[in-house]
């Protein structure tokens, strides 16, 4: 960190987004700085609350909570579909709010308290929402599935707290969870087995309406 | 167990668990996470290191130099392999081009590094650490400009390349009605929801490799080979696999890569593709241009039939396989069909879910579509009229089964498809102009040997051990409710364990062959248990039942655990198959209704409704069989609406290589879905009288979508996706 070269080059890379940012690793015309003098490891010390359990790590400060989770906790449950925001695959609820936990460090959650799909049932005792997947079911590879579920149960917090989405088309009323209402909201958490017809009719019956 | 003479009546068909909408038995590790995948086995790998690939910058040329100093001082990293490091590598079987390239490369993020290191921070670090400078070759990228020198495809296991029945051009020329239109579908990625992963571990020479793979033998013998290690010293395990629709078929560069750090960190290393990478560094469904001809009489009767199509792959690679339904969907004397091949040096084309009848239903479906509108016929009708009972090419050979019409008839009622206007932009409902349209559903039945062990227990459990997978098909379920059926056990009494080489080879997942060949050869190896339990209890094998936990035999009722109490009663079969599939074409139908409105001023496209009617045999699981089917439909209007891997036709590489800029869909673009089974069972297929349904329902939908937004707007979009840049020039 600190060279004036590298920090052009992540701002190259930025512009670029999806079109090549993997390229640049090794682009051939790039006149390359020479390498960084050797670097220390940066680590921190960080407290979160998982699933109601306190965890005190020491963690490399580029460690994303998705990670934290995954490789450290070995809460796997919460999976790395892209790494950057754009699946929905690693969607946690960090205190009452669901978020794309790869695209967040760990180490800027101190004292959060975060749900993961490990804490909101297990295989003996499911939460009603997981219950419902199955029922209706709700996913095929799997992978996708614990994300879907915590957006899930959080979309229907967020309606039943009467946060309006882009699709609530009168601001002034209590937003239902509506078909369209779910769909919208969940429409970050990308199942690519297809089963948007079955999370519906999952989510439908949790929030007690007609599919 | 020889499957060679139609099925007649067995256990399977009491349909006591077998047919049943049971939910996966799988489902509750699922939904709270605990289904382990490749790259999470904290239970067996303990404090593995981590790897990340780099891909190459270039599209073609050879690497010039590479600088690895920086890279290997980094913090924490353990070793940088590379082709010049890695030792002799073969090429798989499976792999158009190798998996780590070096110095020359075939196409781009083609792996040419991988960095393993303590932490994936580190090894990513590492990773930006290493330098490459690259010579750039020239290459061939654009299908469309390769398009007039492209040859003539070999053979393969889509038959001939080129196909000729009766005089085609004569007939064309002659017919009364003619169509002659060239659709273009482009090149589309898998882009499952889990990355190609891998973990690897060796001990002494033997490796083990739990990896996200669909074919646990193939991969066996890929990994071997590519290693230059003999395939006893390889284990593939693999029990849970986060999607693959094709491109988890074959070995990839994170199993070998994984492979190769774990042997030169000597310790245990795991390796996931990152998601940019993924696109151009694996395998993809490769653009197809598809030229269809149609002549018909003034009745609407075919008289001749013609497509052709063209695609690009690697030198040795090979072609799109478009052409393949055509050769047996429709009726009509004079035929043809032809498949070009160009070579281009885009990423390796391979299969996608349906490779083949995807495309070619999307270009086939609309060309009749326009041909029933020339002949004044409703798109359903003109199908009516040319239905075959029989292959059209060797009139001697009858399908097996084809309901094609029955699940037109029921769509259409169900749909309400008589509510539709042939006039297009006749129906609208506020902004939105609403279109009907339909295309029918083809694809193959493939059936492929396979084995099982299955394993019966003092306890009365049964464990069925077999290396098929579960890609989200829902493999354990059926597997399972065969067993139960076939032990006369309730399905809590079956225990399934799959995806792992050390049991019997399996048909795996792919062409929509896994679900009636696994279940097949569980059947088979049920078959053999019953008679080793008979026999163990000596009972009258002529007569006997096994039912509710008993074996029953005239007036004896034994408990099916006492078969095992002196210990435990193991039996091993494959089914095999003769020559049904030759003497009957086997395929499996279907009708796909789609209602869409188009914004009348923006063309905004969004699908209201849509229906699939499925004619594929015996349906094992209604519950898992109509997720595969929906999924499908959704894969289809991604197809359909959005989906294409945009080429850098200078640089030669697909540009948008993410989730962000491959589109795919999502939630808020799927409506409810409809799906209907049509009662069957074929027993030209496999004892289990069911057939393939997981890539029908893809087969055919995209066609519908765009046949409806024809219907809404009156704009024919020959070239996918229909997107609305395509569509709002032409509205008036």
């Amino acid at each position: 960190m600190g060279d004036p070269i590298d920090l052009d080059f992540n701002r190259r890379q930025m512009l670029l987004g999806t079109t090549a940012s993997a390229a640049l690793m090794a682009m051939p015309e790039t006149a390359w700085s020479a390498p960084a003098p050797k670097e220390a490891e940066v680590t921190a010390k960080v407290s979160l609350s998982v699933n109601g359990a306190p965890h005190e790590l020491d963690l490399d400060t580029r460690t994303t909570l998705l990670d934290a989770l995954r490789e450290h906790l070995h809460l796997s449950g919460t999976k790395k579909g892209c790494d950057h925001g754009q699946c929905g695959a690693c969607t946690v609820i960090v205190d009452g709010r669901r978020i794309n936990s790869c695209l967040t460090l760990a180490i800027m959650h101190q004292g959060s308290e975060i749900t993961t799909i490990e804490g909101l049932g297990t295989p003996e005792n499911l939460h009603p929402m997981q219950a419902a997947f199955i029922k209706h079911d709700g996913y095929q590879c799997g992978y996708c599935t614990p994300g879907q579920i915590c957006s899930a149960v959080a979309v229907l917090a967020e309606i039943k707290a009467g946060i309006p989405s882009h699709v609530t088309t009168d601001l002034t009323v209590q937003p239902q969870a509506t078909s369209i209402e779910m769909r919208e909201r969940m429409s970050g958490n990308i199942c690519r087995c297809g089963a948007y017809s079955n999370i519906a009719d999952a989510m439908a019956e949790v929030a007690g309406r007609p599919a | 167990m020889k499957f060679d003479t139609p099925a007649t009546t067995n256990p399977i068909d009491q349909l006591k668990v077998v047919g049943h909408p049971i939910d996966r038995i799988d489902g509750r590790y699922k939904v709270t996470g605990t289904a382990p995948y490749a790259y999470e086995r904290h239970d067996a790998v303990g404090n593995p290191a981590y790897g990340f690939v780099i891909g190459a910058a270039i599209a073609k040329g050879r690497i010039a130099s590479m600088d690895l100093a920086a890279a290997k001082a980094a913090p924490g990293v353990l070793a940088v392999i590379t082709a010049e490091n890695a030792g002799q590598l073969a090429k798989g079987d499976m792999n158009t081009v190798k998996l780590l390239a070096g110095p020359d490369i075939d196409h781009y993020h083609q792996a040419v590094a991988l960095v393993v290191a303590e932490t994936f921070e580190q090894a990513r670090d590492g990773a930006e650490k290493v330098r490459i400078d690259y010579v750039r070759g020239q290459g061939r990228f654009d299908l469309a400009a390769a398009r007039d020198g492209a040859g003539m495809a070999g053979s393969g296991y889509w038959g001939p390349p080129a196909t000729s029945v009766g005089d085609f051009a004569g007939a064309f020329a002659a017919a009364p009605v003619q169509l002659d239109a060239t659709y273009t579908t482009p090149d589309q990625g898998h882009a499952m929801m889990e990355p190609h992963a891998s973990t690897a571990a060796w001990d002494g020479d033997k490796l083990t490799l739990w990896t996200s793979n669909q074919m646990i033998a193939w991969g066996v013998g890929d990994v071997a080979k590519t290693l230059g290690v003999a395939a006893e010293n390889v284990r593939l395990i693999s029990p849970f696999v986060g999607g693959g629709f094709g491109g988890k078929l074959f070995v990839r560069a994170d199993a070998i890569l994984a492979a190769l750090g774990a042997r030169a960190a000597k310790r245990p290393v795991k390796v996931a593709l990152t998601r940019p990478l993924m696109f151009n560094n694996t395998t993809h469904r490769p653009a197809t241009i598809q030229r269809i001809r149609i002549g018909a009489s003034r009745d609407g009767k075919i008289t001749a039939i013609g497509h052709e199509s063209w695609s690009g792959d690697q030198p040795d690679g090979q072609p799109e396989t478009t052409v393949g339904q055509t050769r047996l969907i429709y009726a009509g004397a004079n035929r043809m069909t032809a498949m070009r091949l160009a070579t281009l040096h885009l990423p390796e084309g391979n299969a996608m879910r349906a490779p083949g009848e995807a495309p070619g239903m999307m270009a086939l479906e609309i060309a009749m579509d326009e041909m029933a509108e020339k002949l004044g016929l409703d798109p359903i009708a003109f199908r009516d009229l040319n239905d075959t009972q029989v292959d059209p090419e060797s009139p001697d050979r009858p399908f097996s089964q084809r309901q094609l019409v029955e699940c037109f008839r029921l769509g259409a009622a169900r749909f309400g498809w008589d509510k539709r206007s042939p006039r297009p932009g006749a129906a609208r409902d506020g902004r939105w102009l609403v279109g009907l349209g339909v295309a029918a559903a083809f694809r193959n039945n493939l059936v492929m040997a396979s084995g099982a062990r299955v394993r019966l227990d003092r306890r009365g459990l049964v464990t069925v051990e077999t290396d098929m997978t579960d890609i989200g098909t829902g493999s354990y379920t059926i597997i399972a409710q065969t067993a139960a059926e076939m032990m006369g056990l309730p399905i809590d009494k079956v225990v399934v364990r799959l995806g792992d080489s050390a049991f019997p080879v399996s048909a795996g997942s792919g062409g929509q062959w896994g679900g009636n060949s696994s279940t097949a050869g569980v059947y088979a190896a049920c078959v053999r248990l019953r008679d080793t339990v008979v026999e163990r209890l000596r009972l009258n094998a002529a007569e006997v039942t096994f039912a509710d936990g008993q074996v029953r035999s005239g007036d004896r009722t034994v408990p099916l655990a006492e078969a095992a109490a002196d210990g435990d009663l193991v039996a091993e079969d494959k089914i095999e198959y003769g020559d049904l599939a030759k003497r009957y074409q086997q395929s499996t139908f279907g009708a796909h209704f789609v209602e869409v409105g188009v914004d009348a001023a923006t063309a905004e496209i969004r699908v209201r409704r849509m229906l699939a009617v499925c004619a594929a045999g015996r349906i094992l699981n209604p519950k898992s069989a109509r997720s595969q089917v929906i999924g499908a439909m959704t894969m289809g209007v991604g197809a359909a609406l959005m989906e294409e891997l945009v080429v850098d036709k200078r640089r030669g590489f697909f540009v948008n290589h993410d989730l962000a800029g491959y589109e795919v869909p999502v939630h808020a673009d799927i409506p409810h879905q409809e799906v209907a089974f049509l009662d069957e069972a074929d027993p030209m297929s496999s004892p289990m009288k069911a057939k393939g349904v997981g890539e029908l329902g893809l087969c055919g939908v995209g066609a519908a979508v765009a046949n409806a937004i024809y219907n809404a707007t009156g704009v024919r979009v020959r070239d996918y996706p229909v997107t609305l840049d395509k569509l709002l020039p032409l509205m008036s």
